[in-house]
């Protein structure tokens, strides 16, 4: 929110609060904070919703730091705040008395309840006002204070907010290691976090940006490798110590890192935006079922790992036959002809013209497992690792690709056709090339994903996988390996421990896809060239 | 390519001539095909004006511009629970007016938050943005309105047919026709006869020069958003009328069609986006009687997407410039 002006006006006080005011309205229209008010942070009273709310006021008197004076932007700030909750009070107030609880569906009388903190009538036009002023009088606060406590504050924030949300996973962490596994119980209450359990989760987070800041304050050389290693020795001791169910999790983020790495080819490095993505990963996953279930539709009954090749070979050429004629199309006609093929193929294989041959809506059932020697993998961890193995065999691809003369061919095309053009790039070569290896590299991750879930039916494969892949590659940073990762561990593996999120995770997705492309447009983790200022 | 060409003329020629010598439907069937086409061509129409507009002053594509549709849908559609008793034309008029209002607000949002920014760069950013957007609108949509389809209240004026040389037609078709006709007149009129229309073609025709004339060129490229976006939200309010539910993903398909009526008729070009939508619309209609059931295909009905999503690659493919042609054939990035 633009306002930081030297002197509040009159006129930028009421667009602010105005805008925070309908924010949270919207919040709790929407249908968020009924969601979120379920989820306990510090039982008994402060829940995920109440949070959220907060959150708005907070930062609205946030963005008045920099008005000048503590005077000004203090008055500022908390006039804001009252204001806003005076909108907010009133709006809701509203929708109370007129009856349009039929038109919008969040909208119930218990949860505009909630949502006044159990207060009704003029004790709500009080004392909500009131609240939302300090909260946002506690922003400015916040936000003028030396750089050093800020970040120790937000990131004590963000320490209790990750241990009480990612509560299944840390309990299933204490419970599976000697010596922790009564920690649990000191940490964690029913419902949400205990006051020990918040003040070690802040102190934790404190910790960790202490730890960072020092490693900042050394240059942070090295820092990237230093990372990359921890990460995997993370990614391969969690799952080990967890249970089925954060092994499933992870799985399925190696799966989307896999879809990741291949679109990462095509939009990162050779700027192709492809929308119809989960066409190979269709193509892979109804390849490996074909060639290897157990049902009278299959046409073949290979092993996994005879099938594996063949899948990927599939999707490859699923790649080269649409890609051949769908090149030619520039930018953001590309997004538009993909998207369509993308629905063609998935039309097809749901319709009843197909059916005979791809099962139709009822899919395909009993494709094997993978096996080692004579051991079938049955477990999720196992599936888990097969799949990290492949990651990183094609995470070591992409590297070894992107620093290649094909690689540096597709960043070139990307950056300017016509000037790689003229320095030989074979325009099309290049483009097809990068659209086979990255449809390739998504068949791997539907072959996995067919043999993983026994099954495949055609609702697996909507446009919803290629929106995931492309906000994770967005977020992570397009062109960075990591980034990949990072990416789709937030938007993939976080939401199944946020159950509150179900249903508006692409809402939130389409926040981020904004918030990133506009504030930090090289993303979490941006590629090595693109931090150095190369590109 | 040219064996591709001549493989899919045959490819229909065999489909077309085997369908009829099938003789499954009846002149009567054909007749309703024809109208029902033209209501769904009118409906592409207005959501295709949209999207080449913005394309000529911009040279982007709108990513969220069925979502504008769908909103459009959903904004009258308070105003159709809540508003007075009483049955008459004034209440059409006031959902196609609260219609258009939405989706114009709508518009200018997604043009503040997600080009605006980007103005002079090249990149894919606002695309993704728009992308984001889309994906906000469908589910704030959701998040309000509730999972399930919803409807108009009735309006009971627009039921029945009315028979024309013989044939029984439904009234609400005849409606969305007049009233597309009515908007699309009215637009031409904007954009060919008024000052504002002038400057936007100004600004389609070359931004920098237009802005050296004095003109103010991110308003115009604002109201260009907010006028495509009201064209949508009437789309979307007929839509409504005549399918008698909407949902809060029914943009996306319906913006991928919208897209390829305004890239069948050149994009950029408005009356080509005009005739690409009827074009679209009664290819639609016609198509899976009229090809696909020549090739045995069972249940075609369930294809009449693939069919319009399959004109749009084919177009693009071999003709991206369209049928009439893009207005503006210089400076394709």
């Amino acid at each position: 929110m633009p306002y930081p002006l030297i002197n509040p006006t009159l006129k930028t006080i009421g667009m602010a609060a105005a805008v925070s005011g309908l924010l949270a309205v919207y919040i709790v229209a929407v249908g968020i904070y009924p969601a979120f008010a379920a989820r306990q942070i510090l039982p008994p009273s402060l829940t995920l919703g109440y949070l959220m709310l907060a959150g708005v006021w907070f930062y609205t008197g946030w963005t008045y730091a920099r008005s000048g004076s503590w005077l000004n932007g203090g008055i500022g700030a908390g006039t804001t705040g009252v204001v806003s909750g005076a909108v907010y009070v009133s709006v809701l107030e509203l929708a109370k008395t007129e009856n349009i609880q039929g038109i919008f569906v969040s909208l119930s009388a218990p949860t505009i309840n909630s949502a006044f903190f159990g207060l009704s009538g003029v004790t709500a036009f009080i004392v909500i006002p009131l609240c939302t002023g300090v909260l946002s009088l506690a922003g400015f606060l916040i936000a003028n204070t030396p750089s050093r406590v800020r970040s120790c504050f937000l990131s004590a924030f963000v320490g209790i907010l990750l241990a009480a949300l990612l509560r299944d996973l840390w309990t299933a962490l204490f419970s599976n290691l000697t010596g922790t596994r009564r920690w649990a119980s000191w940490i964690y209450a029913a419902g949400g976090l205990t006051w020990i359990g918040a003040a070690v989760a802040a102190l934790a987070g404190v910790a960790f940006q202490f730890a960072r800041s020092r490693r900042m304050d050394n240059g942070g050389r090295g820092g990237d490798i230093g990372a990359v290693v921890v990460f995997v020795l993370i990614a391969i001791v969690i799952p080990y110590f967890t249970n089925a169910f954060v092994a499933q999790v992870m799985l399925l983020v190696g799966l989307y890192a896999l879809m990741g790495m291949g679109l990462n080819l095509e939009l990162g490095l050779a700027g192709l935006l492809d929308l119809g993505f989960v066409a190979f990963f269709a193509i892979g996953a109804y390849a490996m079922a074909l060639l290897s279930a157990d049902a009278p539709i299959a046409i073949a009954r290979l092993t996994f790992w005879e099938a594996l090749p063949i899948a990927t070979i599939c999707a490859a050429l699923g790649g080269f036959v649409f890609g051949l004629p769908v090149l030619r199309v520039r930018g953001d006609y590309l997004a538009l002809a993909t998207l369509g093929l993308g629905e063609i193929v998935r039309i097809l294989v749901v319709s009843d013209f197909m059916a005979s041959t791809l099962g139709g809506a009822q899919g395909i059932v009993a494709v094997p497992r993978p096996s080692l020697g004579d051991t079938p993998m049955t477990s999720q961890l196992s599936m888990y690792y097969l799949t990290l193995a492949l990651s990183a065999l094609v995470a070591i691809a992409g590297y070894r690709l992107r620093h290649s003369p094909i690689g540096r061919a597709w960043m070139a095309a990307r950056d300017d056709e016509d000037a790689a053009a003229t320095l030989g790039v074979d325009l099309v070569k290049s483009k097809l090339k990068a659209y086979v290896l990255g449809a390739a590299f998504a068949g791997i991750a539907g072959a996995l994903f067919a043999s993983t879930l026994g099954s495949v039916f055609p609702q697996s494969f909507k446009l919803d996988v290629s929106i995931n892949v492309l906000a994770l590659l967005v977020i992570g940073g397009l062109g960075s390996l990591p980034g990949v990762f990072v990416g789709s561990l937030i938007l993939i593996g976080m939401p199944e421990f946020l159950r509150e999120f179900g249903e508006f995770r692409y809402l939130f997705y389409g926040v981020l896809l904004i918030l990133v492309m506009r504030l930090r447009p090289s993303g979490l983790w941006p590629s090595s060239l693109k931090a150095r200022g190369e590109i | 390519m040219l064996a591709i060409r001549v493989a899919l003329i045959i490819l229909i020629c065999i489909g077309l001539t085997r369908s009829l010598a099938q003789n499954e439907y009846s002149r009567n069937d054909w007749i309703s095909f024809g109208v029902f086409g033209l209501t769904l061509g009118s409906i592409y129409a207005l959501v295709s004006l949209g999207y080449t507009m913005v394309y000529g002053v911009l040279r982007m594509i709108n990513f969220a511009h069925g979502d504008v549709f769908m909103a459009g849908a959903f904004g009258a559609f308070i105003v159709s629970d809540v508003h007075v008793a009483g049955q008459s034309f004034l209440i059409l008029v006031a959902l196609l007016a609260v219609g258009a209002a939405t989706s114009a607000a709508i518009a200018i949002i997604v043009e503040r938050t997600c080009y605006r920014p980007f103005q002079d760069s090249r990149n894919l950013a606002p695309l993704i943005c728009a992308i984001g957007a889309s994906f906000i609108l469908q589910y704030t949509v959701r998040g309000l309105f509730g999972t399930g389809s919803r409807a108009y209240r009735d309006l009971d004026f627009l039921e029945g047919s009315v028979t024309i040389a013989g044939y029984a037609v439904p009234f609400v078709q005849l409606i969305v026709i007049a009233v597309a006709i009515v908007a699309m007149i009215l637009l031409h009129l904007l954009v060919s006869r008024t000052r504002l229309g002038r400057c936007m073609r100004a600004v389609a025709e070359d931004r920098e020069t237009a802005a050296l004339m004095g003109i103010n060129s991110d308003r115009v490229i604002t109201i260009t958003f907010a006028v495509g976006g009201a064209m949508a939200g009437i789309a979307g309010v007929l839509y409504a009328l005549v399918f008698k539910q909407i949902h809060a993903f029914m943009g996306f398909s319906l913006g991928i069609k919208g897209f390829a009526a305004a890239v069948l008729g050149g994009i950029g070009n408005i009356p080509g986006a005009m005739a690409g939508g009827i074009l679209l619309g009664l290819g639609e209609s016609f198509g899976p009687a009229a090809l696909l059931s020549g090739f045995g295909i069972a249940s075609p009905y369930q294809l009449k997407d693939a069919i319009a999503y399959g004109l749009l690659v084919i177009i693009l493919i071999f003709r991206p410039q369209g049928i009439f042609g893009e207005r503006l054939a210089t400076k394709r990035m």
